[in-house]
C-alpha cells in the first residue's frame, strides 16, 4: 500500500478530456480520472452528476464523444462490455445484472463456461466458485442455490465475485452499499479492502461518506458532469467532499460536519475519526 | 452416518476439515446421506419449486380415470397408438420449449410444419425429387423461417407474438399455394417416409439392450461424476441414491417397452422424437448454448452484459423451433401418408403449444426443461385418445385440453409467487 498514492507509479487506467452527451444533456465534460493499482478510488458526486456515465463509458457501455483512454501503459477504445472485460476492466454495475434463475456457479461463471469436451464443466466450475469465494472470505451458504435465494450482500459478493473470474485490472463498483444493511455494508467494504490487498485498482461509487471515508485511498468529485476536485483522504475532510459535491462552500450538511469536527470525538489533528484506518 | 466422506479422517474431531467444500458452511441444513436427499426434495416442492411434478400427477390421474372408463385404454395396442400420435405434435412442442425459455412465443409453428408436409409432398411426389432432396428442402424452409423470425425479432424489436403471428397466417396461404387446387396429395405408402412413421419398430431385444444401455451409461455418467466430485473436494451423491435412481431409470423405461413390446413394440418414429428430447435436454443444461438461452430467459441485460451474443441465441432458437416445427410436419405426413390443407391446422399448432406449457416449462422465461415436450404432449394426447375411447369427440376434446392448459398455467403463475416467497424465483 506503500505505493498507492506515489506519483511515481503510473495509472493502470487514465482517462483525460473524456466527454459524452445525451441529446442535449451534457453527462460528461471533459472528464479527466485515474487509479493506480492496489488504489481505491471514490467516485462521488450528486444525483446526476454522471457518474454512472462515467462508468458506463469506460466499461465500454457508451462510447465517448471525445477523450483518451489509457489501460496500462496504453491508449486503449473499449467499444463493448466484453472487450472491457477483455482488457481488464471488470464492472459491477448498480443493477447487478445476475441471472435469479441460475444458481451462484452459473451467474459467476455466465459467458465463459469451463468446458470439458462437449459439456460444461460443472465440477470445476463448482471448485473454482468456492475457491473464489474463500479468497474473498464471503459468506455464501451454497453455490448451488438460484441467486434469487440469496440476501442483498450476498448477490453484491456473487457479482464481485464474478467480475474478478477475467483476472482484472480495474474493479468498479456502482453503488455496491446502496440497498445494504449495516452488516452487509461491512461485509462488502471488507471486500473493498480485499480487492486492493490484490493489487486491483478499485473505482467505487457511493454516496455514502463514511463508506468513502473507511475505504478509500482518494476521492474524485464529480459535478453537473465535470470534474470538480480529487482529493486524498488522508488529508481531507467529508466536510470538505460534501462541499465539493454540492459546489457549495457552505450549506446544511457541511455546517452540521464543521459543528461535529469541534466537538470532543474528533482527533487531535482535527480529521474525522474514520480516517484513522488509513494510517 | 450416511455422509459421502472421502477420507476415513472424517470421522475425527475436526468435522469441517474433512467436509467437502460445499458442505462447510454452518448455515446450510444438512442435505447429506438419502434422508438428506428427500428432505431437500420436500423443502423444495413445499417453496414451490415443483419442476415436473404436477404434470407426473396430471398423467397418472388422467390414465386412471380413462383406464377406469375404458379398460382397453392401457392396453399395450392402445399405448403404442398414444406413442405414434404424440411423435409429431412432440416434436414441434420441443421447439416451443426452446423459445419459451427464452420468454417468447412461436405461434406460427402448426402453419409451419403445414408448410413443411406441402413441401415436401410436392416436391417429391409432384417433383419427383427424392426423399432426402425433398426432406432437406422441408427443414430448410424451417431453417430460413426461424432466422427470419429471428432477425425481425433482433433488428426491429417485434415482439415475437406479433411477427409468428403474420407468419401464421403468411405460411397457411403459402401452403394451400404450394398445395395447388387440389390442395391434398398423397405420399405413396411405400415411400421411407410413410414406412418410417408408421411401420418401423425396435425388435423386442433391440428395446430392451437399448434401456440396458441407457441406464449403464447413467449409472457410468453418475459415478464418473461422484469421482470427480470427490477430487476437486465436493461432495458426492450417496451411492444408495445412485442405486435407488438406477433402479427407477430401470423401472421406468423396462415396463413402458415390455407393455409396448407385447404389441408392435417401440417405433422409430416416437424413438427419434425421444432422443430429440435427450439431446436437447443435454443441450440446454449442459452446453453454453443452453447456458445462454436460460439466462436470457432470466435476465437479458444481464446476459448481454455477460458478453453472451444475445442476438445469435434468439436467432437460433427461432431456427431451431422452426425446424423442429418442420421436421415435426415432416412425421404427420408420413403418419397420415398425406399434406393437405388441413395438415399442421389449429389443432396441431395449440396442441403444441398446450404440451409445452403443460409440460412445465414456464410462460415467463428462464425455466423449464426440454422433457415438458415429452410429458406435456402425452398428456395432450391421452386425453385425446382417451375420449376417443369412451365415444367422446372434438367439443369434450378442446374443452378439457382448454381446462388442462388453464390448471398448468395457474400452477405455473402459483409457483413463480411461491419462489418469490421463498426466495427461489
Ligand atoms: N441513457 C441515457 N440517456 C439519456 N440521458 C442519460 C442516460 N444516462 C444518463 N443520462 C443523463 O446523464 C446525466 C448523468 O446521469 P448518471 O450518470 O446516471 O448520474 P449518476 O449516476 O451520477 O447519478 C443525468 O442527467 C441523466 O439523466
Ligand atoms: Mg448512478
Amino acid at each position: 500500500m506503500t505505493a498507492t498514492l506515489s506519483p511515481a507509479t503510473t495509472a493502470v487506467l487514465s482517462l483525460t478530456g473524456v466527454s459524452k452527451r445525451f441529446g442535449a444533456v451534457q453527462a460528461l465534460k471533459d472528464i479527466d480520472f485515474d487509479v493506480h493499482a492496489g488504489e481505491v478510488v471514490a467516485l462521488v458526486g450528486d444525483n446526476g452528476a454522471g457518474k454512472s456515465t462515467l462508468v458506463k463509458t469506460i466499461a465500454g457501455v457508451y462510447t465517448p464523444d471525445g477523450g483518451t483512454m489509457t489501460f496500462d501503459g496504453k491508449q486503449a477504445t473499449v467499444s463493448s462490455p466484453a472487450e472491457a472485460q477483455h482488457l481488464g476492466i471488470a464492472t459491477v454495475f448498480q443493477d447487478l445484472a445476475l441471472c435469479d434463475n441460475l444458481d451462484v456457479v452459473a451467474n459467476l461463471f455466465l459467458g465463459r463456461e469451463l468446458y470439458t469436451g462437449r459439456a460444461l464443466d460443472e465440477v470445476t466450475m463448482e471448485q473454482e466458485s468456492w475457491r473464489l469465494l474463500r479468497q474473498l472470505s464471503a459468506k455464501i451458504p451454497s453455490v448451488r442455490i438460484p441467486v434469487a435465494s440469496l440476501s442483498g450482500g450476498q448477490r453484491q459478493t456473487v457479482a464481485i465475485a464474478r467480475s474478478l473470474l477475467g483476472a482484472p485490472k480495474v474493479v468498479m463498483l456502482d453503488e455496491p452499499t446502496a440497498a445494504l444493511g449495516v452488516a452487509q455494508t461491512a461485509e462488502v467494504l471488507n471486500l473493498v479492502e480485499r480487492l486492493r490487498e490484490n493489487g486491483l485498482g478499485v473505482i467505487l461509487i457511493s454516496h455514502n461518506m463514511s463508506d468513502v471515508m473507511a475505504v478509500a485511498d482518494r476521492v474524485s468529485v464529480l459535478r453537473l458532469g465535470r470534474n470538480n476536485g480529487t482529493f486524498a483522504v488522508s488529508q481531507t475532510t467529508s466536510q470538505e467532499i460534501i462541499a465539493a459535491i454540492t459546489g457549495a462552500t457552505t450549506n446544511a450538511v457541511s455546517q452540521r460536519a464543521a459543528r461535529r469536527e469541534s466537538s470532543p470525538a474528533t482527533t487531535p489533528d482535527g480529521t474525522p475519526s474514520t480516517s484513522e484506518e488509513q494510517s | 452416518m450416511s455422509a459421502p466422506t472421502p477420507t476415513p479422517e472424517a470421522q475425527s474431531a475436526d468435522t469441517t476439515a474433512a467436509l467437502p467444500a460445499d458442505l462447510q458452511d454452518e448455515r446450510l441444513i444438512a442435505s447429506q446421506g438419502v434422508s438428506g436427499f428427500l428432505r431437500a426434495f420436500l423443502s423444495r416442492l413445499r417453496s414451490g419449486d415443483l419442476g415436473s411434478l404436477p404434470v407426473v400427477v396430471g398423467l397418472i390421474v388422467i390414465w386412471g380415470v380413462f383406464q377406469l372408463a375404458n379398460d382397453a385404454f392401457l392396453s399395450s395396442r392402445n399405448l403404442v397408438n398414444l406413442t405414434q400420435q404424440s411423435a409429431a405434435t412432440g416434436t414441434i412442442a420441443l421447439g416451443i420449449v426452446l423459445v419459451l425459455l427464452l420468454g417468447e412465443i412461436d405461434l406460427s409453428v402448426g402453419s409451419m410444419s403445414g408448410l413443411s408436409a406441402a413441401i415436401l409432398a410436392v416436391g417429391f411426389v409432384g417433383h419427383g425429387w427424392s426423399l432426402p432432396l425433398a426432406i432437406l428442402a422441408a427443414l430448410a424452409s424451417g431453417a430460413v423461417i426461424g432466422a427470419v423470425y429471428g432477425l425481425l425479432y433482433t433488428r426491429f424489436g417485434v415482439p415475437s407474438f406479433v411477427i409468428t403471428l403474420a407468419g401464421l397466417l403468411a405460411f397457411l396461404g403459402l401452403q394451400l399455394k404450394v398445395l395447388g387446387k387440389e390442395g391434398s396429395i398423397n405420399i405413396p405408402f411405400d415411400s421411407g417416409l410413410v414406412k418410417f412413421a408408421q411401420a418401423s419398430f425396435l425388435s423386442d431385444a433391440v428395446a430392451y439392450v437399448l434401456v440396458l444401455v441407457v441406464v449403464a451409461v447413467y449409472v457410468a455418467t453418475r459415478l464418473r461424476a461422484n469421482q470427480r466430485r470427490t477430487a476437486a473436494g465436493l461432495s458426492t451423491t450417496p451411492v444408495v441414491a445412485l442405486a435407488v435412481r438406477a433402479v427407477a431409470l430401470l423401472v421406468l423405461l423396462g415396463i413402458p417397452v415390455y407393455v409396448l413390446n407385447r404389441d408392435r413394440g417401440v417405433s422409430y418414429m416416437f424413438l427419434l422424437f425421444v432422443a430429440l428430447v435427450v439431446v436437447f435436454d443435454f443441450v440446454i443444461r449442459r452446453t453454453r448454448w443452453g447456458r445462454s438461452v436460460l439466462a436470457i430467459g432470466g435476465n437479458v441485460e444481464a446476459a448481454r452484459r455477460a458478453g453472451i451474443n444475445v442476438r445469435r441465441i434468439y436467432v437460433t432458437v427461432f431456427v431451431f423451433c422452426s425446424t423442429l416445427a418442420a421436421l415435426g410436419g415432416l412425421l404427420a405426413a408420413g403418419r397420415l401418408a398425406s399434406a393437405n390443407q388441413g395438415s399442421g391446422g389449429v389443432d396441431t399448432n395449440l396442441n403444441a403449444i398446450a404440451a409445452a406449457v403443460i409440460g412445465g416449462t414456464s410462460l415467463f422465461g428462464g425455466r423449464g426443461t426440454a422433457y415438458s415436450a415429452l410429458l406435456g404432449i402425452l398428456v395432450i394426447q391421452s386425453i385425446s385418445n382417451g375420449l376417443s375411447l369412451v365415444n367422446l369427440g372434438s367439443p369434450e376434446r378442446y374443452m378439457i385440453t382448454g381446462g388442462v392448459l388453464l390448471l398448468a398455467v395457474i400452477v405455473d403463475s402459483l409457483s413463480r409467487r411461491s419462489r418469490a416467497a421463498h426466495g427461489r424465483a
